[in-house]
């Protein structure tokens, strides 16, 4: 569903992500893992196609992210890290206005308006402005944002940040029946967020990919927190070592 | 274009669902109704000492079109320049702000519809405020006697001179994330667009004429005379349509860097 292929993303001089490869399949829900900084959100902003990739590429049901954006675009839901939202905008004509842009009928507009305030949990603050709204519900609407126009591919930056705990739980268990029928990319650094919610793990460090194998494999005998710390410290330790014979 | 009209309607919107429209309407017609009244004055003072002196020939060379409305449509010009940058510079700015622009960019909507609806969303309220503006033709009409189609094609001149604003008043605010700049600049843009022609007066020979042709004020000045000339229409066509293709070309060059 989701292949992304030897992606390399510059900021001048600067490489955020190097050689990133990584598959999705048809109703998985992928565990996006690494250290802030690492190159999470630059990735998914190149799979959703907000950034350009300097090299590589990415294909989302067969189409590829910069050849036929408009294909990719249509299937793809994203939340990003904030969510996007008009605080002068009610709830419902927020929604509405997004189902219009993704290419939803007013007809059809309705019943996914009225389908995502129930998935959402959102009947209780319809009719408040967007800018009143808690942080729990704000990341609420952005999810609602997302799957308005019941996309395939579901692109989901830190879904869970700044949510307090009943209200992660309630996002991770919402996650968790989205998958199935759609995929799902999920960033995060939060470990045991990735251990219920997430079929397959790909952990990222300092711009490139360390780990992709599906959770069970991982964590067979081991502590997904253990898999993720001595990933993480064996590929510094890499970097560093091949920092020092260089110098040497 | 349906998704023109969706960014159109959803900026139109936000314009009403904050007090910007109205303290912009409110600003602009104050303004206006105070020119109005001063222009007034001048002219019946002018009329009476005039009318005394028993010179029918100078009295019949007033007439309200000259000395009213033409002058009014300059002032309201200027006023334009400093109000159409105060709807442009949150049209960008704002969207990169709020994070809005990550859900415009990856919708399934083309650039160039982001950039058209928001002119239009922006045009809709400025054109607003010229109709609303024209309650002062309306009056002169009741009360006295002006030419009135002479009167109508100088409105369309100011109408078409707001929507130059606005087109440039976009493209700044695509250059930038930051409101006050989106402001300042578009007010710069404008100034010079418009004080441009006094260079025009002095200069010779064929800068000369390339100032004069650039200046909006020129082009300007031959429609509130009642004058509609292909090539000033073209002069306005113009500079609507590059503002907006640049803008377009803007709003995707920061998106592929």
């Amino acid at each position: 569903m989701i292949e992304v292929a030897s992606l390399t993303k510059r900021y001048g001089e600067l490489a955020a992500i190097r050689d990133v490869s990584f598959t999705a399949t048809s109703g998985q829900i992928l565990g996006f893992l690494g250290p802030n900084g690492a190159g999470k959100t630059t990735t998914m902003r190149v799979i959703t196609g907000f950034l350009p990739a300097t090299t590589g590429t990415v294909r989302v049901d067969g189409f590829d992210v910069f050849e036929q954006s408009a294909e990719v675009r249509r299937r793809i839901g994203y939340l990003p890290e904030n969510p996007p939202l008009y605080n002068d905008m009610t709830v419902p004509s927020y929604l509405r206005f997004v189902a219009k842009l993704k290419g939803l009928r007013r007809g059809d507009a309705t019943v996914a308006l009225e389908r995502v305030l129930d998935i959402c949990g959102l009947r209780q603050v319809q009719d408040r402005l967007l800018g009143h709204l808690s942080k729990g519900y704000r990341q609420r609407v952005g999810l609602a944002q997302a799957l308005i126009h019941d996309p395939p591919v579901l692109i989901l930056d830190e879904p869970t940040i700044g949510l307090d705990p009943r209200q992660i739980i309630e996002i991770r268990s919402l996650i968790r029946t989205l998958g199935g029928q759609r995929t799902v990319v999920l960033s995060t650094h939060i470990l045991p967020e990735v251990s219920q919610v997430c079929d397959k793990v790909v952990i990222i460090n300092d711009g490139h990919i360390v780990i992709e194998d599906q959770l069970v494999n991982l964590t067979r005998d081991r502590t997904l927190e253990d898999v993720f710390i001595e990933a993480i410290t064996r590929d510094t330790g890499d970097v560093s070592r091949a920092g020092a014979a260089a110098e040497g | 274009m349906r998704n023109v009209f969706t960014i159109a309607g959803k900026e139109l919107r936000s314009y009403f669902a904050s007090p910007v429209a109205y303290v912009l309407l409110a600003a602009y017609l104050a303004l206006a109704g105070y020119f109005f009244y001063a222009l007034l004055l001048a002219f019946n003072q002018t009329l009476q000492i005039y009318s005394m002196m028993r010179n029918p020939e100078m009295l019949s060379r007033f007439n309200l079109n000259q000395m009213v409305i033409a002058p009014l449509l300059h002032n309201l010009a200027v006023l334009l320049i400093f109000i159409v940058p105060a709807i442009t510079m949150r049209m960008f700015p704002e969207e990169k702000r709020s994070g809005t622009y990550e859900l415009l960019l990856t919708s399934p909507i083309r650039v160039g519809e982001i950039v058209l609806g928001k002119f239009l969303g922006g045009l809709a309220l400025v054109l607003l405020m010229v109709l609303l503006s024209g309650l002062f033709g309306v009056l002169l009409k009741a009360y006295g006697n002006p030419e009135v189609p002479m009167m109508l094609v100088g409105y369309l001149g100011l109408a078409l001179m707001a929507t130059v604003f606005l087109a440039l008043g976009t493209l700044i605010s695509s250059f930038t994330d930051n409101v006050v700049i989106g402001y300042v600049g578009a007010l710069f843009a404008l100034l010079v667009l418009y004080t441009i022609g006094w260079l025009g007066e002095t200069v010779q020979g064929t800068s000369g004429n390339l100032i004069r042709y650039v200046s909006i004020t020129d082009h300007f000045q031959e429609l509130t005379k009642g004058i509609v000339d292909t090539k000033d229409l073209v002069y306005f066509a113009t500079l609507v349509v590059v503002g907006l293709f640049l803008t377009q070309r803007s709003v995707e060059s920061v998106r592929w860097r």
